[in-house]
């Protein structure tokens, strides 16, 4: 910490309680990675377009380079550190994954629609995952890993 | 087989360079000119900093000569005293601050004297911008065949076309960067890059020292597409510039915003096309002038322009061709590598050339590319003869099956707010180096059986996403009978692996996975099994080999071996200029808003032979993944320059596909196998970049009846032309 301005900040972070002292301009991504060690969220573009640090907070997937750090206090946070790896098994086989840096985020998205089935009453699959940027696979590989956790969840 | 990696990078616990923990380490930064070039002035130490508290590294600070060697030895690794771009490194920062040391990088003042920049490639340097050689150009290429203007001369029509495209920034979604630390006499510099021995290669020469203080680590790397095959040099070299002279570990991991504005970008290019053909469509003769952009430095611009001239006349016989190809240089960020190297810009020339060829004949394009298409027998515009046995008619003639060309040629263009078009292209790509280029080389691929009976594959070719660790692990698996699990594939760490060659020009599957296949019969024949040469008996072997070796290297290998009957002249530039090429025919439908003058792909097929399917999820995924990214190129992806730097450096105006803009992408694969690719692979990772956008463009030609020439197609540029195109269209139909 760069000077004596450090705040206190309580939360619960993938379901146990966390307390940690930031600094007043640290983002989220920068507590989780830097304060917390936790460097799943991936930090693509620092402006909120890339989704490669999407967390869930209170349960909605938000960019975490775009909240302030101290806005999580009493907040329920999630990170890719918090998912159930045997529930990325069919993202694994249809290739949603190459290069691997916007993945934690992809990931995130995906699980929280794979969890929130209803959403697609209203929205198509690709519309809830244009948030998530990804230059290696087109996109494909990740709309039909995402399609198949929904059948999977469905058949549950 | 699922990537190996696979659920590590879905968790999250894969450690990206950005990732790794690190002990009492110091930030690095960069201080860079504000001027495309000029002598510097001064630079300027605001107040309000305490600069005691900073290790400060400039061009002075240099243990060996201010060079970054790679071609040539023209870019200095930092400026002294003159700066040829803008964004080009001056100065270098390190604090335990990340916070303090932002903002003293922006504490620093460069003043430049500024001189006469050249910014415009396509025009002739006046005297005063002349910086390189007699006409600022980086390089010349030129290929001859027959006698072009004999043929254009008595041609029945002749057709000309002036071709256009821009930069394109990579946005692998992992930005680049390094950490540098010494471990006792040693340097060692770990970061995310396609090159290992490049980095050693350029740290050994400027820091003088030899290869055994050196040690390059490959980070597991978030994407490159050719972005980090030149460019990690130069921050490996700032990196341990700075752990040099503050004697600790320094980690210098660039922002996305100084990713895009100092890093390299795909080399604009003009084509210009003088095309002779008879009125049944048939070639006669190929005019072609290539000019691309190189930036303020040789860099690897010589390359690009070498295989983008290579691949300028497409996958067609013609007995006459002539292309003319240089580099310029001017006082841009240098532009370097980006999947297909050349080849993306003079096909998108060629094949939109093609279809404007079809238009002033009045037949249809699928009908004079199938009147053109190489044959078995003929030759290629460099004199090599192509005689793989692939039918390159019938990969055309799937791909126009897949997408129901014929009906939908005739169907669309409905009318009201949209308009409806469909288009091809037809073209090639070459895998591996360039002529001599894999002999130069010479890799070597070691294969080691370790004491518990597995065996590790050690090569410097890296995994950036398109899934070498997999493949790797596959092609021994089988070559030895053994399962994935039996197989270790190294880190790539220059103290360990032996230069098996960069990780570029779809080169790794085909070359160094024959190397990995010939490794594993050397290490087979040193174990001398005996009747025992695959799976559980091999493993026995090795097991006992180092029962009987205690302590031993059991190490077998392979070199680079040019195969047979491959001839290349880099003289004259004639010869084979790629030991396999794959063949491709994509078809893209799109759909014109007449309001907003976007347009949208609706569909896309990608048809190609590329020798064998190593793996069919990896290869689809290539495939993919290099139309989404010359889909981009062609409609989205424009680089806004402003005296010579970017100046939409961010990915809120920079704009790449998201999954709302992309149709799913259907893909076909045939198979011809290659005597000399692994398992009768050849490359496929640059193939794809080539054909999205002419065959976009020429859908849009087929949607409006215009011609466009430029990409990207943004909708600005389209409305220009549009609204003259559809008043045509208009007046001759009242």
């Amino acid at each position: 910490m760069s000077d004596k301005s450090a705040i206190r900040v309580s939360f619960t972070l993938n379901g146990a309680p966390a307390t940690v002292e930031i600094d007043p301009a640290d983002r989220l991504l920068d507590v989780l990675r830097e304060r917390l060690g936790l460097t799943g969220a991936k930090e693509g573009c620092g402006e909120g377009e890339c989704g490669a640090c999407t967390v869930w907070l209170d349960g909605l997937p938000v960019n975490s380079c775009l909240v302030p750090g101290y806005q999580v206090r009493g907040a329920r946070v999630h990170t890719v550190e918090s998912l159930d790896p045997s529930a990325l098994e069919p993202l694994l086989v249809h290739g949603a994954t190459q290069c691997g840096a916007c993945t934690p985020g992809v990931a995130m998205t995906a699980c929280w629609i794979v969890g929130h089935p209803e959403i697609l009453a209203s929205h198509s699959l690709r519309e809830l995952l244009a948030g998530n940027l990804c230059r290696c696979t087109g996109y494909d590989g990740i709309v039909a890993g995402v399609q198949a956790a929904l059948d999977a969840g469905a058949r549950a | 087989m699922h990537r190996r990696e696979g659920l590590a990078k879905l968790t999250g616990r894969e450690r990206y360079v950005d990732d790794l923990p690190l002990d009492d380490f110091l930030w690095g930064a960069t201080v860079r000119s504000p001027a495309p070039r000029g002598r510097v002035a001064a630079v300027r130490f605001g107040k309000g900093v305490d600069w005691s508290q900073f290790v400060v590294v400039d061009s002075q600070d240099l243990p060996g000569p201010n060079e970054i060697l790679l071609i040539e030895r023209d870019q200095p690794v930092l400026a002294a005293g003159y700066v040829r771009h803008v964004h080009e490194p001056v100065l270098l920062l390190a604090h335990r601050d990340r916070v303090a040391l932002r903002r003293a990088a922006l504490a620093v003042t460069i003043d430049v004297a500024a001189e006469p920049a050249a910014l415009d490639f396509r025009v002739p340097p006046r005297p005063d911008q002349i910086q390189y050689g007699a006409d600022n150009v980086l390089k010349h290429l030129r290929i001859e065949k027959g006698d072009v203007e004999r043929a254009l001369a008595t041609a029945p029509v002749v057709v000309e076309g002036v071709y256009e495209t821009g930069a394109q920034e990579h946005v692998y979604l992992e930005p680049q960067g390094m950490i540098a630390q010494m471990d006792g006499d040693v340097l060692v510099v770990r970061g995310s890059m396609q090159c290992p021995y490049y980095v050693v290669k350029a740290l050994t020469h400027a820091l003088n020292r030899d290869e055994q203080h050196v040690r390059v680590v490959q980070t597991p790397t978030g994407g490159g597409f050719g972005g980090k095959e030149e460019y990690p040099s130069t921050i490996a070299l700032h990196a341990a510039l700075l752990a040099l002279k503050s004697g600790r570990p320094v980690k210098l991991v660039y922002d996305r915003a100084e990713d895009m504005a100092a890093t390299t970008k795909r080399h604009p290019a003009r084509v210009r096309h003088r095309t002779g053909v008879t009125r049944d469509g048939k070639l006669v003769a190929q005019d072609i002038e290539v000019v691309m952009d190189g930036g303020a430095y040789v860099t690897l611009s010589p390359v690009v322009l070498s295989r983008g001239i290579i691949h300028a006349a497409g996958p067609y016989a013609c007995e006459h061709v002539r292309i003319a190809g240089r580099a310029m240089f001017t006082n841009a960020v240098p532009f370097g590598a980006f999947r297909g190297f050349g080849a993306p810009q003079t096909h998108f020339a060629g094949e939109r050339h093609m279809d404007v060829v079809a238009h002033r004949l009045g037949i249809d394009p699928a009908e004079l590319r199938r009147r053109n298409l190489l044959r078995d027998g003929e030759r290629t515009a460099t004199g090599q003869v192509v005689n793989d046995g692939t039918d390159r008619v019938a990969v055309l003639e799937r791909a126009l099956a897949m997408a129901d060309y014929d009906k939908k040629r005739a169907a669309n263009k409905a009318g009201g707010a949209t308009r409806r078009g469909i288009g091809i292209a037809t073209f090639h790509h070459g895998a591996g180096f360039t002529g001599s280029g894999e002999v130069m080389l010479s890799s070597r691929v070691d294969v080691a059986g370790l004491p518990d009976g597995r065996i590790e594959v050690l090569s410097a070719n890296i995994e950036m996403g398109q899934g070498t660790i997999t493949v790797f692990t596959a092609l021994a698996a089988a070559r030895l009978g053994l399962t994935p699990d039996d197989v270790v594939v190294a880190e790539a760490d220059t103290a360990r692996v032996p230069n098996s060659g960069p990780t570029v020009a779809s080169r790794t599957s085909m070359v160094v996975g024959r190397l990995v296949e010939r490794a594993c019969d050397d290490l087979r024949r040193r174990v001398n099994t005996g009747g025992r040469g695959d799976g559980e008996g091999l493993k026995r072997a090795i097991m006992d080999w180092h029962r009987a070796h205690p302590g031993g290297r059991l190490v077998g290998s392979a070199t680079y071996e040019r195969p047979p009957g491959i001839a290349w002249d880099d003289h004259t530039y004639t010869g084979d200029a790629y030991g396999a090429f794959a063949w491709a025919a994509y078809v893209a439908e799109v759909e014109v808003d007449l309001r907003t003058y976007a347009t949208r792909v609706t569909d896309f097929v990608a048809v190609q032979e590329i020798g064998k399917v190593l793996h069919e999820t990896f290869a689809r995924g290539q495939v993919q993944g290099g139309v989404a990214q010359g889909i981009g190129w062609a409609l989205l992806e424009d680089c806004k320059w402003q005296d010579g730097a970017m100046a939409n450096a961010q990915l809120t105006n920079y704009l790449i596909p998201t999954t709302e803009d992309l149709p799913p992408i259907r893909v076909a694969f045939l198979e011809n196998p290659y005597a000399y690719g692994a398992q009768g692979a050849k490359g496929l990772g640059e193939l794809p970049i080539d054909g999205p956008a002419p065959a976009v463009l020429n859908a849009v030609a087929d949607a409006l009846g215009v011609e466009p020439t430029m990409i990207p197609l943004t909708p600005e540029k389209l409305m220009a032309i549009a609204d003259l195109g559809l008043r045509n269209a208009d007046s001759n139909n009242p």
